[in-house]
């Protein structure tokens, strides 16, 4: 997918610039885009090593840990079809505080960790289970605090007020969760799970009593 | 309303600043070099990232200097127009559910075109930083288990794509506007 993207872009580009007669302009373009690429990276150095100083922080007081005892009655009324002591529902927990500080090295393996304890619970290995389906709505649209790689690039274009978005980002956010959250639900309701069928006691047992 | 939210704004990164490192402290963590060790990765992840932007930038950059983007952008303007919506933010509506680098290019191009404090700006980021990439959160998920069928996930996180989408705009037209 990323791949046709990427070549789409190159070649209409190409395409277009070739019938106005200024080929010029693609030359000139790639250069200066993969300039701005990597002084974008070395202004990010600043912020990502000290915010990732900061997270380091929050992780080892287990942070983590104590946003998941608030958002323990919300997760359970998400996933009502995991049992409250099974091990998912610690993954999910995790998975969910480390969206919600922006620890995204952190969430991914938890998210992956709880995606197969579900797959446990998970009669048909192939089908995704109504609560792999939350989990996921839950990390598509992925709650963050802080959005500090845009604060980053902000400050790098001079920005007058970097974090000026954040308000704007977490409501924006915030609504895209309710969203995910009402959708899922929605289709939960819909597509009716259907319980694997009862299989009958083999009928090989009652022949050999002959 | 407003106010507060822009105090929210104001407010955050310090707010974090302050208490992470003091609730570490708390719990008996030695605060500075904690914070040293976890800042080492941040230099090999913004380095990291330097093949990927380069790489997005250099199309997107291509794509918009040969007008294609005008192009393809260019008929919607005048009912955009209508709602206030700049027209140069929608390319990223479809970017945005499929690449986080290809997103992260562009919203830095229109950062760089339009100034990162103009409403195209504003938007652009709140875009960016309020949703994930639903294609790759599916495909790693699902793809760590093996599950072939995702059901209505991609529905479900397409839909929510939209309507943060949306929102965004909204929210920045009515608190920046």
């Amino acid at each position: 997918m990323i791949n046709k993207i990427w070549l789409a872009l190159i070649l209409i580009g190409f395409v277009f610039a070739a019938v106005k007669g200024d080929i010029n302009v693609v030359t000139q373009a790639a250069f200066e885009g993969a300039a701005t690429g990597v002084t974008v990276c070395l202004g990010l150095i600043s912020v990502l090593v000290f915010w990732m100083g900061i997270m380091k922080l929050a992780e080892e007081a287990g942070l983590v840990k104590g946003i998941s005892k608030i958002l323990g009655p919300v997760v359970s009324y998400l996933f009502p079809d995991v049992p409250k002591n099974h091990p998912a529902m610690g993954y999910i927990l995790s998975n969910m505080s480390a969206n919600l500080l922006g620890l995204g090295n952190a969430a991914t393996p938890m998210g992956i960790r709880a995606m197969q304890e579900l797959q446990e619970l998970n009669p048909d290995k192939e089908t995704a289970s109504p609560a792999m389906c939350t989990l996921l709505a839950l990390n598509t649209a992925s709650i963050t605090l802080i959005p500090t790689t845009l604060i980053a690039i902000r400050m790098n274009f001079n920005s007058a007020n970097p974090a000026e978005i954040v308000g704007s980002t977490l409501l924006a956010t915030g609504i895209a969760t309710i969203a995910a959250i009402a959708a899922d639900r929605w289709y939960r309701k819909r597509h009716a799970w259907k319980q694997p069928p009862v299989i009958p006691p083999p009928a090989s047992t009652l022949s050999l009593k002959r | 309303m407003l106010n507060w939210i822009n105090m929210l704004s104001a407010w955050a990164v310090p707010v974090m600043i302050a208490f992470i490192p003091l609730y570490a402290q708390l719990k008996k963590v030695p605060v500075y070099e904690s914070f040293v060790d976890g800042a080492k990765d941040g230099f090999s992840t913004a380095i990291g990232i330097i093949p990927h932007l380069v790489g997005m930038m250099v199309a997107i950059s291509v794509f918009r200097a040969s007008g294609a983007l005008e192009f393809f952008v260019g008929w919607m303007t005048p009912f955009l127009e209508k709602l206030q919506v700049p027209a140069e933010i929608l390319p990223l509506g479809f970017l945005r559910p499929l690449t986080g680098t290809g997103s992260l290019a562009f919203t830095t191009d229109l950062i760089k075109t339009y100034g990162p404090d103009s409403m195209i700006g504003r938007i652009a980021s709140t875009i960016q930083g309020s949703t994930d990439t639903t294609l790759y959160v599916l495909t790693v998920y699902f793809g760590a288990v093996g599950i072939r069928n995702g059901r209505y996930a991609l529905k479900v996180g397409l839909f929510s794509d939209v309507v943060g989408f949306i929102a965004a705009i909204a929210v920045c037209l009515l608190l920046f506007g």
